[in-house]
């Protein structure tokens, strides 16, 4: 069956289209291209936009896993090291704590030593004075404390650097805002895909030798698009929060069953205190809430006190997508949180694959998997390099570690280089160049898109001065030259304060008011503009 | 080691104003018309941040309003515990005449309140429903409304200003704007430039010249000049009249991100001329604490040179929101910092936003504050007043959202008339 594309399709064609922009879809991306493997990738949305997005940034060391799940743990490990190795300009090999206060529970404690030792962790035993020398915010009820290697990882600097790397080697490309419309099949091939770009509405179509399903917390979704079955995730939502200032000098971990408040993950200049886990049924529109804030604080108080008077600017929630076990029952904490690559033989298909679940810490080896299962259907013979190769993290990528850009601003001395973003100091020759060659600049750059590439927004203001600023930039630089960079400010605002609303209280509150006071009152966001003829184009 | 501190100051007066942003000035306005003698404090406070026009109501629900009055109308049928709802459209008049009026006597030129509201320019490229604006922005409105030929200035290294952001977002509905960028006279280096230091090197005759003879080099068929506002600080009407001239085509000023010069403006004026008219300022502190007994409030506060006090038969806490520091929030609770007056408010903190952003109704917490009577004293949660000597005017009285409705400066100038009426009246 033949049809006849509407003349505005665009057409690609490569060897291996990933779908999902995730950290799952990025990873395989570079260790598909090392092996030589011409990819396309597209999400939906944009990079990160669900899990990989939303997390703590926690590399692990395999501790928290140690007493549960001691085989995740020991690929944590594994991972955690060739990562460290591979990919250090991305990771804070910060260290972190796991302890407990009294109450907790003395058998967890007691075994937790020998849980780590079997899956070949380093841990040291402290006494509860020594932990409070290590981090000093720690309460005075601190019963037990152990020191494990666990590290933190920018998600986002991670994911554009696989992103750029793949672009590099051999041209691959991403495509931003693509979603799948439908899979053509014939003979149990997928011969063609069909999408739709959902800026500019244009339908594209990609043709492809093999199909991967990286699309996280919607790949149950996307597998049943192309007639699968076989692919049942559970979703879990977990909700983070941010405080303006960084709490501790490494990750403090309750020595405890994983539950919820119960990890504190530095972030650069930052701290995030995470998480909730509430079973969900569905992906949109997901965003914290005031209750889940409250119930992190209060549980996280009894191992830090200081939570209490610590001033939160932004909360998050993501949804991890886990494989449906038989024994989960209703307790999402309980489902795998290992990985799964499904081949989709037995479903009839020849060149689609799906791979799901597992976590940040094990992303190069879910790659690494699946890779090999590509490379052969492909004819391939390249051995996966992720393991020893460098991930090149230069340029336009490194615009989204906390601090890296007042470090660069001072060193480079410039004052003509005006600071957009006065929170994260971020200059203006960052937006260029992100605007210029960030993985996505191929497209029209949304305020949302710059923001997730670097770190506008995401200081004390929450996006008050600097989407103005910002936006002003850009028109002045002709990246924006009709109504659209107000409807890209008013998004891009309207996101933030998704994050913002459940910890307003306090200090945030002034901020608040002077947000609306802008974004209201000076700029007229919330008024229709007389003007509304040419905010359709987007070609800008 | 010598004492720094000198002796505690003591102030007697019949007023004390508490506050020190348009509410608290139009207050202090208000009672020296009336003989009254007052004293003022506050902190900074938010004046540095208004755009310099001053809104009556400008919007409902999202739907801009052209006619403010019958706006005022409808108003006090729908939502009856608006503040505006215990002021007549004749009182409301009057305070704003005798405000803006006041404004122009003291050195900054507004316009005379109409009976429409204007459309304002706001540097997003949108207008905005306003009712009195300094004499040296009424050009762009003009502009607008005719459809004028414009020629939009930019200076080079000023942030957050963008003449191309204003020219494509009025694009269809003011076709004739053409924009250029300058470098400002003795500031062509590219590094960052602020509002407030070119405003005070336009105080200097020699750079009105030199800026004026960059712009005429481009003006071409212009028919009006548009920049952000930076026309001076102290004397923004001779500024402009003589920049006007030596261009020889109508000028304007469009307000920009703050800290702006409208607003320091304003705060500067306020500071310096109303001390001259009898007015016992204490500027840029925060009263700390007020008691109150029989015969009346004693305030007290500290600055660098030692303790104050400030003994007056009345006060009106003009102290503004949470931006001001008039009103606190916990994670639970929206307090009143000073006296701690029951604040209406939503009963959980879920409540105090809405989900979007921008929804149309705006946000519940907004419309918290101060519940007042017919005399403006603010309540206990028994509905009886706090004190017979205790009033309260501005953003801090509840049930109304002075940004949304674009509403500020009208329930700080009516709402500081009739707390001044009413403050008057109590006993010495």
């Amino acid at each position: 069956m033949t049809t006849i594309d509407p003349p505005e399709t665009k057409i690609y064609e490569t060897e291996a289209l990933i779908i999902g922009g995730g950290v799952t879809g990025v990873g395989l991306m570079r260790d598909m291209a090392l092996r030589g493997i011409h990819c396309l990738l597209i999400d939906s949305k944009d990079l990160n936009a669900g899990a990989s997005g939303s997390n703590h940034g926690l590399l692990h060391s395999g501790g928290r896993y140690a007493t549960t799940d001691w085989e995740t743990a020991a690929e944590c490990r594994i991972e955690g090291d060739i990562l460290k190795q591979t990919a250090a300009e991305c990771i804070d090999p910060c260290g972190g704590l796991f302890v407990a206060v009294e109450g907790d529970e003395p058998d967890f404690i007691a075994n937790f030593a020998e849980h780590c030792t079997k899956a070949g962790i380093d841990c040291q035993a402290l006494s509860p004075a020594e932990a409070r020398e290590v981090e000093p915010t720690l309460s005075e009820k601190v019963i037990a404390a152990y020191a494990l290697p666990d590290a933190t990882i920018d998600p986002f600097h991670i994911t554009l650097s696989n992103v750029k790397h793949a672009q590099q080697l051999n041209d691959s490309v991403y495509l931003p805002h693509t979603e799948i419309i439908e899979f053509d099949i014939n003979d149990g091939v997928i011969t063609s895909v069909l999408c739709h770009d959902n800026r500019t509405h244009h339908t594209v179509r990609i043709r492809a030798k093999q199909i991967i399903n990286a699309a996280g917390a919607w790949a149950m979704k996307v597998s049943r698009l192309a007639g699968c079955t076989d692919v049942d995730l559970l979703y879990a939502k977990g909700t983070l929060i941010v405080s303006n200032s960084r709490i501790s000098n490494g990750v403090v971990n309750r020595l405890r069953v994983p539950g919820d408040g119960d990890i504190l993950v530095p972030g650069g200049t930052v701290s995030l205190l995470g998480t909730t886990s509430d079973k969900v049924d569905n992906l949109d529109d997901i965003h914290p809430t005031v209750e889940e804030v409250d119930h992190i604080l209060a549980e996280g108080m009894p191992m830090l006190p200081c939570l209490k008077d610590t001033r939160f600017i932004r909360a998050f929630s993501g949804v991890r997508p886990l494989l449906q076990a038989a024994d989960a029952g209703s307790d999402a904490r309980k489902a795998s949180r290992g990985f799964r690559l499904f081949d989709h033989q037995d479903q009839g298909l020849q060149n689609f694959a799906t791979l799901v679940g597992g976590k940040l810490t094990t992303y190069r080896l879910m790659a690494e998997k699946t890779g090999d299962l590509i490379a052969q259907r492909l004819g391939n013979d390249q051995p996966c390099k992720t393991a020893t190769e460098p991930l090149p993290s230069a340029g336009a990528v490194r615009w989204t570690e906390p601090g890296f850009a007042p470090r660069h601003w001072y060193k480079k001395n410039d004052p003509t280089d005006m600071i957009l973003c006065e929170c994260e100091m971020v200059p203006q020759s960052a937006v260029d160049e992100i605007v210029e060659s960030a993985p996505g600049a191929e497209q029209h750059m949304t305020l949302r898109a710059i923001a997730l590439r670097s770190r506008i927004g995401k200081g004390a203001c929450q996006g008050s001065f600097c989407a103005a600023r910002v936006t002003s930039h850009l028109y002045d630089r002709d990246v924006y030259g009709h109504g659209e960079g107000r409807e890209h400010m008013r998004d891009f605002v309207s996101e933030r304060f998704k994050g913002v609303r459940p910890v307003l209280w306090g200090k945030q509150m002034p901020q608040m008011e002077l947000a609306e006071a802008l974004h209201c009152g000076l700029m007229g966001l919330d008024l229709t503009p007389d003007d509304d003829t040419e905010n359709d184009d987007e070609a800008g | 080691m010598i004492a720094m501190k000198q002796q505690a100051r003591h102030y007697k007066t019949q007023l004390a104003v508490i506050g020190t942003g348009l509410a608290g000035f139009a207050a202090s306005i208000f009672a020296l018309d009336r003989g009254i003698t007052t004293s003022q404090v506050g902190n900074t406070g938010a004046v540095a941040y208004t755009t310099g026009y001053l809104d009556l109501l400008g919007s409902d629900t999202g739907n801009l309003i052209n006619d403010p009055w019958k706006g005022l109308d409808a108003l006090r049928r729908d939502e009856p515990d608006h503040p505006y709802a215990r002021i007549t459209n004749d009182e409301v008049r009057a305070a704003f005449e005798r405000f803006t009026s006041g404004l122009s006597d003291m050195g900054i030129g507004y316009t005379e309140p109409g009976d429409r509201n204007l459309m304002a320019l706001l540097p997003s490229g949108v207008a905005k429903p306003t009712l009195s604006v300094p004499r040296t922005m009424v050009a762009g409105i003009d502009a607008y409304k005719a459809g004028s030929r414009a020629l939009i200035i930019n200076f080079v290294g000023v942030q957050g200003f963008s003449a191309k952001e204003l020219l494509a977002n009025f694009k269809s509905s003011w076709p004739q704007i053409t924009t250029t960028t300058l470098a400002f006279p003795d500031m062509e280096s590219g590094a960052p430039v602020y509002a407030e230091v070119m405003a005070r090197a336009l105080e200097v005759p020699a750079t009105r010249e030199k800026l004026a003879e960059s712009i005429k080099h481009v003006l071409g068929d212009a028919e009006c000049v548009g920049l952000p506002a930076v026309l001076g600080i102290h004397n923004p009407d001779a500024v402009h009249k003589e920049m006007q001239k030596l261009i020889g085509v109508p000028l304007f000023e469009i307000p920009t991100l703050p800290p702006s010069v409208p607003g320091i403006r304003l705060r500067e004026m306020f500071e310096q001329v109303l001390p001259t008219q009898g007015l016992t300022l204490v500027p840029q502190q925060k009263a700390q604490r007020i008691e109150l007994d029989a015969t009346g409030v004693k305030i007290h506060l500290e600055d660098s040179f030692g303790d104050v006090m400030i003994e007056a038969h009345a006060a009106i806490l003009a102290t503004g929101r949470f931006l001001s520091g008039g009103l606190g929030t916990d994670q639970d609770t929206v307090r009143e910092t000073l006296m701690d007056i029951v604040v209406s408010q939503p009963a959980n903190r879920a409540d105090w936003h809405r989900q979007d952003y921008f929804d149309p109704r705006g946000h519940p917490i907004n419309r918290s504050g101060l519940q007042i009577d017919e005399c403006f004293r603010p309540l206990n949660a028994d509905g009886t007043p706090v004190s017979e000597r205790v009033f309260a005017a501005g953003t801090v009285l509840a049930h109304h959202d002075w940004v949304r409705q674009r509403c500020g400066a009208g329930v700080a100038i009516a709402s500081a008339y009739k707390a001044v009426e009413a403050a008057s009246k109590v006993p010495k």
